[in-house]
């Protein structure tokens, strides 16, 4: 986030696109709710009538993977309508004049062509941002989980340059992270462009400075993602080391997925569950969980923050740390001789320049957001408030393109996943709590009242939901929710594996895989009786 | 940029001493400044001050009747005192009748964070006495069959914290009050269960319930569970806001969950997962030993060092047969950072690659 989670109380027309808030960031969403009872205006652009567009003053139900024609049209008519910031323009951006001029053609009736929300409804969303002193946005993955992720995001940016609502309390672009340390992983380099501390692996700086810290020549060509990497299995890619994901099921195409898996010469998993993925690996690790670690996370407003352990770890499970480093150590490596955490976060701050004022003390009392340059900084709650990391803001051309897959007469129906409120990923946690099943105990395919009907389903009978890849059965549950021709799945239940359909396509340049859209064929079909497959795999 | 400071020019006297205040302040909210311990019931620093408990009283020269010193805005030159003998005797005679009202006054800690607050104001002011016996108020609900909240209204004390805290701080507007005096009820909407109504199972209700009335029934299975309850603040093991919490252990085991009023990210907030799914940690399917895959196919368990070889061989294996670009590492986004920089660190160490991820991309 750019901004600080305080600020989410502070705007004055807060625009929420692709984010199912009140379920995914719940505590988040409280602070949304308090600016909105106290008078903010509340614009949310979502396929699916979800809690937050009940809430909204405006709400722009929008076709999924449409989200870049919407973007275009709102700045359309904020370059028409003359509410451009043209000091913000002139001493912050670069790049504006073929920008705006791009926008001409983009008209309100064109975005509504294909996004399907009704041009003055666009307009006033444009408007609405535009004349606003400050405006918010907030997205999550209904953004980046689109093979146009990254002209989704640039899109937003726009939005933000051209109005200058950026750098600013209240303001701001504002991506939701999904999981407690996902932050914490990328700023402790755990990625395949970027050292520690985003510093890029393609700057040969970078590499000599990494050469002396670590003693070893590295690779000056960024890495693949994971994504690439599991398209490589049993090719170039032999032998994985997954630490605490259960890839089978988080991750699209699960066929793919498996049979990738399945042709590794080696496999290894650290887990504190034996998921489906730890169930293909040749060699299981039992991890430490949450309240047996000591350690750090950054949250999604880049919070640095201590984790406790309070209970001792059942059996012989150890802390990852210890695990990676009894690994590194067997294969000779250097640099692994840690005997506690705070050794392990101390090294991670003294070569990352976000964290090079930070240390195990300084964090006790979470006060810190990076960057923190040096031991005197304060830290940085809101970032680009007097300058862009790379000077200047710079305006993208972007234009729109459909979903890797549309619609057909084969598969007439958009399917969309994500989350639920009560369940949590993949459910290796919150299915092994208590009372969770209480409120959430199977999952159901979330159909609008007309299509039930249309399509010959029963709330609460049975159907068939097929994609190219395969088909999977679920339970029909009617509701308003879902517009017509438009269906959603979360992926939270092994046995309702929706991760079998999606896999259409990835963004071209994260590989962040299009979840959000799948074209399916909806089929009334007979309960599954006990025991049966509930899914097949074309 | 900072906000602008208000000035603090204007001043009251506050039991003899005169106070700098800021234009807006409460009386109660001067008074926690300069640590006087005004008794309350009703209130909760994060919500709308409510001036329903009384025990906050105060006596204001000019004033007539002492008045809620919560509801009630300091102006120049008022004079204040927080602690007469007839304040603290009109307090503790309010205490013995809410005390009077409740079918128990000593309920376990862990029914909830504030739950303590009614005990410990009865005892402060001595007011076990007895002098009243009267009607009881609130029926309690106890056949909702929801595992997370008990619903034991016989102990509310009508301060109306769980209906603001709804409104206010969650926005859910769950629940409400029906009937006045000893007939008040806190209800859903037609009185049903929780799980019918716009409940999201935050369990915001329990931690500010100041009597127990609203419980952690999760918590509560733990009361007859030998050895002191500790609390190791930690954060969150679910989505990325990084909620503050408070683990509550009882001889080695987590029993419960408090929201930290003083996290950052959430202030005192918690939703259903934060608040209720912590017992993953002490499931039977946890991972207790390494595993590692026999001849027979099935993984069997195995010790640390013949794991950690097997693991550590494998990759060596790889590595020789076919070249260091054949090792992929994958983070986690759940483990603590230490886990990522040391897999970045295993793979950029030992393979001279970047062949590193973690699970931002599905």
């Amino acid at each position: 986030m750019s901004n600080p989670l305080v600020d989410m109380e502070k705007p004055d027309v807060i625009f929420c696109i692709g984010t199912n808030m009140t379920e995914c960031h719940p505590v988040a969403a409280t602070r949304l709710k308090k600016a909105i009872a106290g008078g903010a205006k509340l614009i949310v652009a979502d396929p699916r009538r979800i809690g937050l567009a009940e809430m909204s003053d405006l709400y722009l139900p929008l076709r999924v993977g449409s989200d870049v024609a919407l973007l275009l049209g709102m700045a359309h008519v904020i370059a028409r309508e003359g509410l451009i910031d043209q000091d913000f323009i002139e001493n912050r951006t670069t790049d504006s004049d073929g920008f705006l001029e791009h926008l001409v053609e983009f008209t309100p009736t064109w975005a509504e062509e294909i996004s399907g929300v009704p041009a003055k409804d666009i307009e006033t969303a444009a408007k609405w941002y535009g004349e606003s002193g400050k405006a918010a946005i907030y997205y999550t993955l209904g953004i980046t989980e689109h093979i146009c992720g990254v002209d989704n995001v640039q899109s937003l940016c726009n939005l933000a340059l051209m109005t200058g609502n950026i750098g600013r309390e209240g303001t701001g672009i504002n991506p939701m992270r999904g999981q407690n340390n996902i932050q914490g992983a990328g700023d402790s380099g755990a990625l395949p462009n970027n050292y520690p501390g985003f510093q890029s692996v393609m700057d040969p700086a970078n590499r000599a400075k990494f050469r002396e810290l670590y003693g070893r020549e590295i690779d000056l060509d960024k890495g693949i993602t994971k994504v690439t990497a599991l398209d490589l299995c049993g090719e170039e890619i032999r032998a994985m080391l997954i630490d605490g994901e259960n890839t089978l099921l988080s991750d699209p195409d699960r066929a793919h997925c498996e049979h990738a898996l399945k042709s590794l010469d080696h496999l290894v998993v650290i887990d504190i569950f034996l998921t489906d993925t730890a169930e293909l690996a040749d060699v299981v690790l039992p991890a430490t969980a949450f309240g047996e670690t000591d350690g750090v996370c950054a949250n999604t407003e880049r919070r640095v923050q201590r984790v406790r352990a309070a209970v001792p770890p059942p059996g012989e499970a150890k802390p990852d740390w210890w695990i990676i480093c009894e690994l590194a150590k067997r294969l000779g490596l250097t640099g692994f001789d840690f005997s506690e955490p705070q050794q392990v976060f101390n090294e991670l701050c003294s070569v990352s320049p976000i964290y090079a004022g930070l240390d195990w003390e300084r964090i006790e009392n979470s006060e810190y957001q990076w960057p923190v340059p040096d031991k005197d900084h304060p830290g940085t709650p809101r970032l680009h408030e007097e300058e862009f990391v790379n000077g200047r803001g710079i305006f993208s051309i972007v234009r729109y393109r459909d979903p890797a897959e549309t619609i057909s007469d084969d598969f007439p129906v958009w399917l969309t996943t994500g989350r639920r409120l009560q369940s949590y990923h993949t459910r290796t946690q919150t299915g092994r709590a208590q009372g969770i099943d209480y409120l959430l105990s199977e999952e159901a395919l979330e159909v609008n009242p007309a299509d039930v009907e249309g399509w010959g389903l029963r709330d609460g009978g049975w159907c068939e939901l097929s994609s190219v890849r395969g088909s999977v059965k679920v339970k029909v549950k009617s509701t308003n929710r879902s517009p017509r021709g438009t269906v959603f799945a979360s992926f939270s239940f092994s046995d309702v594996p929706v991760n079998i359909l999606t896999g259409s396509g990835y963004d071209p340049i994260t590989e962040t895989a299009e979840l959000k859209v799948c074209p399916v064929r909806v089929e009334p079909t007979d309960e599954p009786s006990l025991g049966y497959n509930t899914y097949t795999i074309t | 940029m900072n906000p602008p400071v208000p000035k603090q020019t204007e001043t009251i006297t506050l039991d003899g001493k005169e106070i700098t205040f800021t234009e807006g302040e409460t009386i109660y909210e001067i008074a926690e400044r300069h640590r006087k311990e005004i008794p309350t019931l009703c209130y909760d620093p994060r919500l709308e001050a409510f001036g329903g408990c009384r025990l906050c009283v105060v006596e204001v020269e000019g004033s007539r009747n002492p008045v809620a010193s919560c509801t009630t805005q300091a102006t120049p030159g008022m004079v204040v005192r927080t602690g007469t003998d007839e304040i603290e005797k009109y307090r503790k005679t309010l205490l013995e009748m809410v005390a009077s009202e409740n079918r128990e006054l000593d309920v376990n800690s862990l029914r909830g964070y504030a739950s303590q607050e009614l005990t410990a104001l009865v005892d402060r002011y001595e007011a076990r006495t007895g002098r009243f016996i009267g009607a009881q108020s609130g029926t309690s609900n106890t056949d909702d069959k929801n595992p997370f909240i008990l619903r034991d209204y016989d102990l509310c004390i009508s301060c109306y914290r769980c209906v603001r805290v709804c409104a206010e701080q969650e926005g859910d507007y769950a629940i409400s009050v029906m009937n006045r005096g000893f007939h008040t009820q806190i209800t859903t909407e037609f009185n049903g269960e929780l799980r019918d109504s716009a409940c999201t199972f935050c369990g915001q209700c329990v931690q500010t319930c100041p009597t127990g009335a609203l419980a952690d029934k999760k918590a509560m299975r733990a009361v007859d569970r030998p050895g002191e309850i500790e609390k190791t603040r930690t954060i969150c093991p679910y989505c990325g806001v990084g909620c503050s919490i408070d683990l509550l252990t009882k001889a080695d085991r987590i029993v419960g969950i408090h929201p930290a009023m003083d996290g950052p990210a959430n202030e005192g907030a918690l939703c259903v997962k934060g608040q209720f799914a912590f017992d993953f940690v002490h499931h039977p399917d946890r991972l207790t030993t390494p595993l590692v895959r026999g001849e027979d196919s099935e993984l069997h368990e195995a010790s640390w060092d013949e794991a950690l070889d097997r693991a550590a061989g494998g990759f060596r294996q790889v590595n020789e047969k076919h070249g260091r670009h054949s090792v992929y590492g994958v983070a986690s986004g759940r483990a603590p950072s230490e886990a990522a920089y040391l897999m970045q660190k295993f793979i950029r160490v030992g393979f001279g690659t970047n062949y590193i991820d973690n699970c931002s991309r599905a």
